[in-house]
């Protein structure tokens, strides 16, 4: 924090609206003019692979699939020093492709925006991708369609990348969708499966609900500022009106829970576990989900002037952190007990997102009860920007961790023939021994364990939740109590205690080409912490988020720190205890408690959306069929049998009798007299 | 000349003719009194031609007269092979061609 | 000056002939209809290279007197929106032929009378987009129905005969409205000073002085005419109906080029001749066509039927196109001018690749299909493909029309993009319920034996499926030509797009 921008936030109570950066980039030269090349090699990759298709590209697909993005890791090195290299007020930069879309007034650049936000981005998703790329190419080692994995993953890698490089709301949405698409691919990669393809649907569709949000969200942003550009956006953002900006804000808030499964979106994930492992690892843990996060930071020009649309983002944080918590601990299936903690991780992010308005006004008060010099150092700036980095750095640090856990998971299963039940597992650490050593680092690192990367990370939004608002940092220790208990369970359940193999199953482990990327990602899980220590993400982040301020606490943040260590440990012993000691039935028990039973059916959740959404609508489906087949094409059929109808009786009259015809002609020809008759007379 | 007793004849002619048509069944009476209506309107053309003192109404006389020519030759085949085929001229035996 | 566009009216037609005169073995027809087709996009693609940008509304145009005691006259001549559909049925045209090489065998009639009447429709057709004479389009509007009633009646399902009256009344119930209305338009300008006139330059200006009420009555005619042949909710059913009947390309041609004559018809003439009408319509047209949106999309769901699901697809995407024209903004004219291409090519793709689907089984219920994903990897990847489009994926080109159109309607008001914008949601289920049902999980002994697309149908799909892809990242080639015609279009109607509360100071604007 330096002393003039201190000073600056001292002028007056508004000047929060000036620390809300704008997007100003300067043109790409040098190396950071081969930005596309990031994007363009593995969408190369992607329709190599799935025009050629997989059984001409078998030989060599999973060497394409890994080279494109590990070059494409290279390139975002580069570019990533070339940025470092850079002032700090200078590291915005933009690479205009073409245009996209003109139409009338209608314009949309195919461009690139790089600035410190989408730098930390591309590292995570092309590194951490590599090397979900490289142990897949291990994990399907057996598979007839790997080359068709390896199209698809590189297709969502591809997406994944325009995503977070995208200069506008509509190349957002473009990317946002390829995701999508690549998650719905690769969930129901095994479509023989019904459950994988039942699955996958339901994902698609999901997100298209958080879609409506992202597409309204882009239409308003058009409608009122004449175009969707964030740099254009962000200069002129905090002139538009509050409700405006706070529809704005929900509109992208929807977006980004379909996206991160949060509450009311979750339903999901648990479901899209269905996919081959990396996947999860990948899409469904350490990067599409957290597409949600980068919306809301780097939507933080619109965040931090709307404290409704804020409040909405801590709460859905806060509900999905105890809701994912919650059913991680009753899961038997370890994946599933991963998703819900990656939901409960999501969470957190969220919740940090969402920091702001509390941020505002904790400012304000300060302002007011310790006087002067405190101001001086507390006011104003808030904590919207320190939420963001938090959740910026538990993002990046879950990255790491959330994908070291699945890859292990996916070793574990390979180890056991892809069985997923835990009940079914138990002391493995001898029989896998680096994927039990890696799975520990990651373990370590969710609970935070002091001195992981998952501790300083969460440290930081527990602290910033506590505050804000006593309730929700209680929450959030909470949360994280829980988090130590069901990912203690998960470890006890899997390496420890007695064996409780199926018969036949003989464990082994996993070939280099699957380890290598668990160590890596293990070393990762815990040096990672180091980013935040010595603020160097904060400082990092600045020019995206905006002058950055440590909030006044209660305690001094070692006391926290203790709490929280203190909280983590006894959900650890109270695993231990209640899972550790005794023995684990290979039958998950079924006179269990309420929260339990709720926890298993995944709070209900589904059960909810299928009362209320899928059951009335069948219903309101089949009705409205019935409707147009019986009421709309039945009123067109009604129209013509009525003529028919009438033709069958007139024709009645066609009796065939010459003399019945010869009457009718007496009489219409005694009618038309008469007729003339009255007509003259009158 | 008073031309009531004419048009007397001729409405007393049409009528017979049309009852004929209208209760008879045997094909060759109707057809008869379909002539006889068509004579009955001659006898009408031709007497309003002569109060008018013009030819108007006998060459509608003619008309007529040379359509029921060409009716008699078509009429008359029809019947006759209506009778071949069903041993019968009545007109209500004849009433296929319906609904 | 050579007769660009009569010649490429004519050369279908003439290549009928020649086809209907062939006799129907060793693929003659087939073989010769595809040259005749494929020499009609070479003309017509002649046409498109040769059209100015920025030249004159109406090009290529021919005019000559025919009638004139009407005011009727032989014009022809394009503008953007006219040639954007003019290089839609020059394109699909071909492929269908190509799709449908199998389809003619089996009808009433030879497959030298399938192949002649499937030209004789694209003449037709060429003549509706390129008319500029009201006379003219109404002549060639009904005579659009009689080969299309004779592909439906001849060629396909157990019912097609009832099909094609149930089409051909509900068409021919349109075309006597509309013909009220071309009559009124002849006592229109008969009164006024330019004459007895139909062509659409010297009755604009007549029509835009009209007392409002009759404009009114004679945009009634105009619009309901065009609102069943779209289709829009309620007039839609004889679509399923047909669609369930008909061959694939049958259903192509109805669908992806004869409905379009409908929207087609609402931008030239509704809005173009009855501008103060249009703009008295608008509401309702509006509710109707959101109604269109989630009705269609609705009753899609819950469909058994294949053909019929996509032909309740189209109701809902129409509902787009109708909605997007309605909204009277430069955005969503647009966007609905490059739906009615994006929706040809989507919903041709997916007729024709359904359509190689059920020819293979001989059912086309949705539930006598399941994991034909295993045996057909092709055919399943080409339909997931056309179904992302139908779905308007980001990335496939109706994506770009379905959210300009979307954009149009929030500017327009957003309560009705609120509503619309459901419609996206149904659509993800409509496909991927059928894609999942038909595709995925165990492979049904019925289909184990399948076989997957071979080349001449891969052949057909590629070419749609490659557009829909390029114009998905690159509609340039499209909006270039487009954006001038929807501008003199709005211009005409006298309104301008709204201007953003807040504006940004964007580069974009300089380059206007």
């Amino acid at each position: 924090m330096s002393v003039t921008s201190s000073a600056l936030i001292l002028l007056s109570e508004e000047a929060h609206e000036g620390t809300v950066p704008v997007i100003d980039p300067t043109a790409a030269d040098g190396v950071l003019s081969l930005l596309w090349l990031i994007i363009a090699l593995p969408a190369l990759g992607a329709a190599v692979i799935l025009v050629a298709g997989g059984t001409r590209t078998r030989a060599w697909a999973h060497l394409l699939g890994c080279a494109t993005v590990l070059a494409s890791f290279v390139i975002s090195l580069l570019a990533f020093f070339a940025l470092l290299g850079r002032d700090a007020d200078d590291r915005s930069v933009s690479q205009f492709l073409y245009t996209w879309v003109d139409a009338g007034g209608f314009t949309a650049d195919m461009s690139l925006l790089y600035d410190p936000l989408s730098a930390v981005f591309l590292l995570l998703i092309t590194g951490v991708g590599g090397l979900i790329h490289v142990y897949s190419v291990g994990y399907m080692a057996h598979d007839e369609r790997r080359a068709r994995f390896f199209g698809y993953l590189n297709l969502f890698v591809a997406a994944m990348l325009l995503l977070v490089l995208a200069d506008n709301y509509l190349g957002v949405f473009l990317g946002w969708e390829g995701v999508g698409l690549a998650s719905y691919l690769l969930i129901g990669f095994w479509q023989h499966k019904p459950s994988a393809a039942v699955a996958a649907k339901k994902a698609f569709v999901v997100n298209r609900v958080g879609d409506i949000g992202m597409a309204l969200g882009t239409m308003l942003a058009f409608a009122t500022f004449g175009t969707t550009a964030f740099a254009g956006i962000s200069a002129v953002a905090g002139e538009a009106e509050q409700a405006t900006l706070t529809a704005l804000g929900l509109l992208f808030l929807l977006a980004a829970c379909g996206k991160s499964a949060q509450v009311p979106l979750q339903s999901w994930l648990l479901d899209a576990m269905e996919g081959p492992t990396p996947v999860s690892a990948l899409i469904h843990a350490a990067t599409m989900v957290t597409a949600g996060v980068y919306l809301v930071v780097r939507s933080n020009f619109i965040y931090d002037y709307t404290e409704v649309a804020q409040t909405a983002v801590v709460i859905v944080g806060v509900v999905t952190l105890l809701w994912g918590a919650i059913i991680g601990c009753a899961k038997d299936d370890i994946k599933k007990v991963l998703a819900g903690s990656t939901m409960s991780q999501i969470g957190y992010m969220m919740l940090a997102a969402g920091f702001g308005p509390f941020g505002y006004a904790f400012a304000i008060f300060h302002l007011l009860a310790h006087g002067f010099f405190k101001a001086n150092m507390f006011l104003a700036v808030g904590l919207g920007p320190a939420g963001y980095v938090a959740g910026l750095a538990h993002l990046y640090a879950h990255g790491f961790f959330k994908a070291g856990l699945f890859l292990g998971a996916g070793s574990v299963m390979h180890a056991m023939n892809d069985q997923v039940d835990m009940r079914h597992y138990g002391a493995l650490q001898k029989a896998v021994p680096v994927t039990f050593l890696t799975f520990s680092m990651g373990y370590l690192a969710i609970i935070g364990f002091p001195g992981f990367s998952g501790f300083w990370s969460k440290d930081r939004i527990i602290e910033a939740a506590f505050g804000e608002n006593l309730v929700i940092g209680l929450a959030a220790l909470v949360g994280a109590g829980i988090t130590a208990f069901y990912m203690t369970r998960l470890m006890l359940m899997t390496f420890f205690g007695k064996k409780r193999w199926e018969e036949g199953v003989h464990p082994h482990e996993s070939p280099k080409i699957m380890t290598v990327p668990l160590i890596v990602l293990a070393a990762l899980s815990v040096f990672g912490g180091l980013l935040v220590l010595g603020d160097w993400i904060v400082d990092w982040l600045d020019p995206v988020v905006g002058v950055t301020q440590h909030h006044e606490l209660a305690f001094s943040p070692i006391v926290y720190s203790l709490i929280i260590t203190v909280v983590v440990a006894v959900g650890v012993a109270i695993a231990w205890l209640t899972v550790g000691k005794s023995e684990v039935p290979r039958v998950a028990p079924t006179n269990v408690s309420f929260v339990t039973r709720a926890a298993r059916a995944d709070l209900y959740g589904d059960a909810l959306n299928e009362e209320l959404l899928m059951r009335p609508g069948d219903r309101f489906v089949t009705g409205l069929i019935a409707f147009d087949d019986r009421g709309v094409d039945g009123a067109v059929d009604g129209t013509g049998a009525a003529f028919a109808g009438m033709s069958a009786r007139f024709r009645r009259l066609q009796t065939g009798y010459v003399r019945s015809y010869a009457l009718s002609v007496l009489g219409g020809s005694l009618l038309v007299v008469v007729a003339l008759l009255a007509v003259n007379l009158t | 000349m008073d031309p009531t007793p004419f048009l007397a004849l001729s409405a007393i002619l049409f009528t017979i003719g049309c009852i004929g048509v209208l209760t008879r069944r045997n094909a060759i009476v109707v057809f008869m009194c379909v002539e006889l209506m068509l004579n009955a309107s001659n006898l009408a053309l031709v007497t309003f031609s002569r109060v008018h003192g013009n030819l108007d109404g006998q060459v509608g006389a003619f008309f007529v007269m040379v359509v029921a020519a060409a009716e008699v030759v078509v009429g008359l085949a029809i019947i006759m092979t209506i009778f071949r085929t069903r041993r019968s001229a009545s007109v209500d035996d004849a009433s296929l061609l319906k609904y | 000056m050579f007769p660009w566009l009569t010649a490429s009216l004519l050369l279908p037609i003439v290549g009928a002939v020649v086809v209907a005169l062939l006799p129907s073995r060793n693929d003659l027809p087939q073989k010769v209809a595809l040259g005749f087709s494929l020499a009609t996009l070479v003309l017509v693609g002649l046409i498109g290279f040769g059209y100015q940008v920025n030249g004159e509304r109406y090009q290529f145009v021919e005019e000559h007197n025919w009638i004139e005691a009407f005011g009727a006259h032989y014009a022809v001549g394009v503008d953007g929106i006219g040639l954007t559909l003019l290089i839609l049925t020059a394109i699909l045209v071909p492929v269908v032929i190509l799709a449908s090489w199998r389809d003619g065998d089996t009808g009433r009639w030879g497959s030298s009378s399938f192949f002649a009447w499937m030209l004789a429709l694209e003449g037709l057709a060429i003549g509706v987009f390129a008319a500029m004479d009201v006379f003219l389009f109404y002549v060639l509007f009904e005579a659009t129905l009689i080969p299309i009633y004779f592909l439906i009646g001849g060629f396909g399902g157990p019912r097609r005969a009832y099909a094609a009256v149930k089409f051909l009344l509900f068409s021919l119930l349109g075309g006597l409205l509309m013909l009220a209305s071309v009559v009124g338009l002849y006592v229109v300008s008969a009164d006024s000073d330019a004459g007895p006139t139909y062509l659409i330059t010297e009755l604009a200006p007549v029509t835009a002085g009209l007392d409002t009420e009759i404009g009114r009555w004679l945009f009634l005619g105009f619009f309901i005419a065009f609102a069943i042949k779209a289709p829009m909710f309620p007039v839609h059913t004889w679509l399923p109906t047909v669609a369930q009947e008909a061959t694939p390309g049958t259903s192509v041609l109805l669908v992806s080029i004869l409905d379009k004559i409908g929207t087609f018809g609402m931008i030239r003439f509704c809005l173009g001749l009855f501008p103060e009408a249009s703009e008295w319509a608008t509401p309702v047209v509006l509710v109707l066509a959101v109604i269109s949106v989630l009705y269609g999309g609705l009753v899609a769901i819950g469909q058994r039927s294949i053909p019929r699901l996509i032909a309740y697809t189209s109701v809902s995407h129409f509902g787009f196109i109708v909605m997007g024209i309605f909204v009277l903004n430069s955005y969503g004219q647009t966007g609905s001018t490059l739906y009615m291409f994006n929706h040809g090519l989507s919903t041709a793709a997916l007729f024709l690749v359904t359509g190689f689907l059920i020819r293979r089984r001989g059912s086309q219920l949705v539930g006598d299909f399941g994991g034909v994903e295993k045996v057909a990897p092709v055919l399943a990847g080409t339909f997931l493909l056309a179904g992302l489009s139908s779905l308007s994926l980001p990335g496939l080109s109706p994506f770009i029309s379905e959210f300009l159109v979307l954009v149009g309607t929030f500017a327009y008001n957003w309560w009705y993009a609120v509503f619309a914008v459901l419609g996206i949601v149904l659509a993800a289920i409509y496909i991927l319920l059928m894609y999942q049902r038909t595709m995925t999980g165990p492979t049904q002994p019925a289909v184990a034996g399948m076989k997957d697309l071979n080349l001449r149908e891969i052949g057909a799909l590629a070419p749609l499926l490659l557009l829909i892809v390029v114009l998905g990242f690159f509609p340039k080639p499209l909006t270039a030509i487009i954006n001038p015609a929807v501008g003199d279009t709005l211009e005409q109607v006298g309104v301008t797009d709204p201007e953003p509360a807040v504006p940004a100071a964007a580069e974009e604007e300089s380059n206007q």
